[in-house]
Parts: C-alpha cells; sequence; structure tokens
C-alpha cells in the first residue's frame, strides 16, 4: 500500500478525521477539522508506521474575504518513509489547538504565526510575539496592515534636543 | 582596640541576616541567582541575538532567545511584488550563502509554475549552490574558533572565502549581493574563465583547507574546549524539528540531497557525514566534512557539465533576451508583460525545500493565479535551530554559551526574515 493510502486509511481508522486531500505539484495535502488537530498530529507521530516525526513549519494564509478566514498549515516530514505531508486546518475564529504537546518543536512557529496573523493557540506553553515589540497592537501579515506600517505604531526613542539641532 | 569594635558590630548585622533568611550560607558567596543579558550588540552572538541567561554562579539554569532585532517583513514585501523581483531580496536571507538562497528561491518558483530548467543551468546552479556552502561553512567555522579565541584559522578562512566571492564577482557582476539566478534558468552562461577558475580555486583549497586542520585538530586547546560541550541529543534534535549540520552531529542522517534530491545531486558521489557525539565538537566535524563533500561535488559536476542552453524556452515565465527585445514584436509583448505583470503561476500551494549550509530552507507559496504571490513563507533553518539554544546550553558554564551558539551557527539575517 502506497504512503498516501496509509495516512489516509489510518487517520479514518477510528472516525472519519479526512475531510478532503489534494496532490498538487506531488505536494499531498490533507484537510482535518481544525478541533481534531492535537488527535491527527499524535496519531501522525506516534503511529509506527507513519512515524512524522520532524514538524518542518508552522504558518497561516489569510484568506482575507473568506468567511473562514484562517487557515493553518502544516509540514511535517517522516525520517522513516523519507516523505513530507502538509496538514491544514481551517479555522472558523482565530483560534487552534496548539501541537506542542506532541510536536515541541512548533513552539516557535505557532509564537511566530500568532505574531503576525493573531491566530491564538490553545496549550500553547508560552504565547508570546516572536519578532514584534509585546506592546505592539497590529498583527503584520494580515492583510488589512498596510506595506508601509502604521505610522505611530511602533514606539520610537523620543528626539533629543540635539537631534533637532542636527536635522 | 577599634577594629574589635567593629569586628563586633557586623557580627550581629550578620546574626540578624542568618536569622531572617536561614538557606544563606555565609560560605558560599555565588550561592546566588543572577540575570545576565547578553546581547543584541554583542561580537559573539553572530548578528543581533539577544540571549538572556539566567545564572547560578557560573552555570546557566534557563536561556531565553529573543529575536526580531533585524526583522524586515520579508513575507509581506513578497505578496506585494512580482516573482522576479523578489529574486535580490533572497541574497539578503543568509548572506554567508547568498547564492544558494537564489537557487533555492528559483527551484520553488519553477515547481510552482511546473517549469524546469535546462540542464546545463542546473549543473551550473548546483556548482554555485556548493561554492556557497563552501563558503557559508567558511565563515561559520572561521567565526566560531575565533569566538573561542584562535584569531589564525579566520584569518585563513576568510582568505579562501575571497576567492569564492572573485568567482562570483567575474560570473554574476557581484561579489556579495549576487542574484544570479532566473526562473527558468541563470543570468548568465559559465564561461571558460570562470571554469578554469573554480578548477584552480579546487586545487589550490584543499592543501589550503588541510593546513587549516593541522593548526585546529591536533590542538589540545581546541579540542578540549569543545569536547562535551552543548550535547543536543539525538531525540531532543527530532522533535524540535533542528535541521542541517546540527542535526547531522546528533547523528541522524538526514540530508535533503540525498532524501530528496532536486537539481542533480542523485548523480554525484558524496558522503553524508554524521557525527554520534552531538557535542560542540562533533557539529564543528561534520562542517569540516562537508567542505571536502562539497569540492568533491564541484569537481564531479565541472566534469558532467553538458554544453547547450542556460535558459528554458518558455516564453510566459523566461525574460526573452535582449537583443530579441529590440528586434521581434513577439517578444517585446512579453517582455512588457513579465516585467509589468510578472509571471502568473497556477492556482495552488506547493512548497519546496533544498539542503542549504543552515540546514533546510524552504519556500511556502500560495498562489492566486496573479502576478505576485498570495502567500510567501520562508521556513529559514537558522531560526528552527535557534530554538535548541536554551536546551543545549542548559548546565553549562557561562564562558561556554559563546562556543556554543558558534556551534549552533545562526545567521540573523535568515532566523528574523
Amino acid at each position: 500500500m502506497d504512503i498516501k493510502e496509509k495516512i489516509i486509511a489510518r487517520l479514518n481508522k477510528e472516525e472519519n478525521l479526512v475531510l478532503e486531500t489534494s496532490d498538487f505539484r506531488g505536494d499531498f495535502t490533507v484537510v482535518v477539522p481544525a478541533e481534531k488537530i492535537t488527535e491527527v498530529a499524535k496519531i501522525l507521530k506516534e503511529d509506527e508506521e507513519l512515524a512524522f516525526d520532524l514538524i518542518e513549519d508552522v504558518t497561516a494564509v489569510d484568506w482575507a474575504k473568506r468567511k473562514g478566514r484562517f487557515t493553518v498549515v502544516y509540514h511535517v516530514y517522516s525520517l522513516k518513509n523519507n516523505f513530507r505531508l502538509r496538514i491544514k486546518i481551517n479555522l472558523e475564529g482565530t483560534e487552534a489547538p496548539s501541537v506542542v504537546s506532541v510536536w515541541p518543536g512548533a513552539n516557535w512557529y505557532e509564537r511566530e504565526t500568532y505574531d503576525m496573523y493573531g491566530v491564538t493557540f490553545t496549550g500553547h506553553p508560552d504565547l508570546r510575539r516572536m519578532y514584534m515589540p509585546e506592546e505592539f497592537e497590529h498583527h503584520p501579515l494580515r492583510k488589512e496592515f498596510p506595506l508601509r506600517g502604521i505610522p505611530g505604531s511602533l514606539p520610537l526613542p523620543e528626539k533629543s534636543k540635539q537631534d533637532e539641532k542636527r536635522y | 582596640m577599634k577594629n574589635d569594635i567593629d569586628i563586633t558590630k557586623d557580627e550581629k548585622i550578620l546574626k540578624a541576616l542568618i536569622e531572617q533568611r536561614p538557606d544563606i550560607t555565609l560560605e558560599d558567596a555565588l550561592e546566588n541567582e543572577m540575570i545576565l543579558n547578553i546581547g543584541p550588540q554583542h561580537p559573539a552572538t553572530h548578528g543581533v541575538l539577544r540571549v538572556l541567561v539566567r545564572l547560578d554562579g557560573e552555570t546557566i539554569i534557563a536561556a531565553v532567545p529573543e529575536l526580531g532585532y533585524l526583522h524586515r517583513g520579508y513575507e509581506k514585501m513578497a505578496e506585494n511584488m512580482t516573482y522576479y523581483d523578489y529574486i535580490p531580496h533572497t541574497d539578503r536571507l543568509d548572506y554567508t550563502a547568498n547564492l544558494a538562497n537564489n537557487v533555492a528561491y528559483v527551484l520553488a518558483v519553477e515547481k510552482l509554475a511546473g517549469i524546469e530548467a535546462p540542464p546545463r543551468a542546473q549543473y551550473i546552479r548546483m556548482i554555485m549552490a556548493e561554492l556557497a556552502r563552501i563558503m557559508g561553512h567558511l565563515v561559520a567555522i572561521g567565526t566560531f574558533v575565533l569566538d573561542i579565541g584562535a584569531v589564525t584559522p579566520f584569518m585563513w578562512t576568510f582568505r579562501e572565502r575571497e576567492n569564492i566571492q572573485n568567482i562570483f564577482d567575474i560570473l554574476c557582476g557581484a561579489r556579495f549581493t549576487t542574484s544570479y539566478t532566473r526562473i527558468g534558468g541563470v543570468a548568465a552562461d559559465m564561461t571558460d574563465e570562470v571554469k578554469k577558475m573554480i578548477l584552480d580555486f579546487t586545487d589550490r583549497f584543499i592543501p589550503a583547507l588541510e593546513d587549516f586542520e593541522k593548526l585546529l585538530h591536533k590542538n589540545k586547546i581546541f579540542v578540549q574546549r569543545l569536547d562535551g560541550i552543548g550535547i543536543l541529543p539525538k531525540e531532543d534534535a527530532i522533535a524540535l524539528g533542528i535541521t542541517g549540520p546540527n542535526l547531522r552531529g546528533s547523528g541522524v542522517e538526514f540530508d535533503i540531497r540525498r532524501a530528496q534530491p532536486y537539481l542533480y545531486y542523485n548523480e554525484m558521489d558524496f558522503k553524508v557525514p554524521v557525527y554520534e557525539e552531538s557535542d560542540a565538537l562533533a557539529r564543528y566535524f561534520v562542517r569540516i566534512d562537508e567542505i571536502h563533500e562539497s569540492v568533491k561535488i564541484v569537481r564531479q559536476a565541472l566534469e558532467k557539465m553538458p554544453e547547450g542552453e542556460v535558459i528554458a524556452n518558455e516564453p510566459k515565465f523566461v525574460l526573452p533576451h535582449k537583443t530579441e527585445i529590440y528586434t521581434k514584436m513577439e517578444e517585446l509583448i512579453h517582455d512588457f508583460m513579465l516585467v509589468n505583470f510578472g509571471i502568473h503561476p497556477p492556482e495552488g500551494d506547493t512548497y519546496f525545500s533544498v539542503e542549504n549550509p543552515k540546514g533546510e530552507l524552504g519556500f511556502y507559496f500560495v498562489s492566486d493565479g496573479s502576478g505576485s504571490p498570495w502567500k510567501l513563507k520562508i521556513r529559514s533553518p537558522s531560526f528552527c535551530n535557534l530554538q535548541a539554544l536554551p536546551i543545549v546550553c542548559k548546565n553549562q558554564m557561562i564562558s561556554d554559551l559563546v562556543a556554543i551558539i558558534g556551534s549552533l551557527d545562526p545567521v540573523m539575517g535568515e532566523a528574523d526574515k
């Protein structure tokens, strides 16, 4: 049996977890229910045949005008099978369950996604901003955030009198 | 007489202190925890990395890396420009191996667009990516040994790096900001002059590298300083998603060139160095061995490189040659459309990753069929490898921290994007 069929069969074993699959340019993708992502992650990692042990990436896509605005995308790799799998969950709001308990490497990626898109991961041990300062209010990679930024949104050091003279 | 009085006074104060906090003993002055801030402006952090460490005496109890001091919003910029426009920005990701990033980016775009470059272009890309890997590793080991006090090897690695940059200068027209690759091929063909330069370089480089190894590998100070510090266990390395030399230094044989070959790596004969020791010294040796393997790949690729075109015949994706634009109508129209509106790959999303000097560099594109990507996510290896820092430096000495950061080899241009 081919690894793709194995993944689908294993995920659908106890209950139907696979909503949709696609295979564009050889990238195999499964879409699973958002609230079940932690269970899916556990199955994929702990199943001895599949063994998806290396987390490569977690990110989100902002669809701007669609009803379910955010899709969270995971890339996981199985060292044993030499196979990369993409998992997608479509969110209704901005909350997603965290997978840090399964893949500790997802920690910083979820922080980055929270920082850039404002998707909060429930159950994350340390959900702080990754790049932007903690007091920053916006989420830069959302589509409504302007390319040039919002003036005054970042605290900058005040100009001293000497600087004013110089410029 | 005066002294006696003072001593009794002090004793009274000390007695009061001891009664208040019986857990503090006076014998051990170091039994206090301290928070120390290292960086972002610190020469040993290789850029603008900030690490907050909690110390018990000289031992690190906990470390928290803070990123974002070089965050330039590259992913946001990608959403607002065409696929072509973005090529120069990939130079600035891992700036120690800029050509390898160029190659990775165009390969990812080509996968999304569904086109392929001709064999000669693929070979040139492979040779250049390997030279960039040598360059990246030379900077990595040079600065790493500089951090722990060896100044001469640093000068020697930078001398060799200069030779590679001279090759880039002749081929790409720039030493640092190469931007050499194009979607569907490369910007210019490799001339015989460049070929001869690369061959000369590989001949001269191996003896120079062996001299470098003589300086360090039997040096007691160097080996004992690094042996057994910064241990990253195999299980932790996999769980944290570490890639590249750091993962191979922890005894996991995972190299994308071997696992999922791209370009012509499946035709090349090279080894994937793996060390089981998992310490800073093992990670150093992985890099040294990889340089030797890269030189082998460059020599093989130069021998096998076929003649032919260096840019694909795909008018909808590839910029036409300048001479044709001025003489032919069709080419003029294509050039106008490509420059102004960019290429239009089909709707869909793809992920493509390559083995960069630092680890797995991946590009995740979401295309809506328009001229610029709907989303571009850069999976940068340095970002992920830095996640290991709190685990690696736990219960180590504070003086080993710089050596550990050097052995993990982060580049902040890539980690902060």
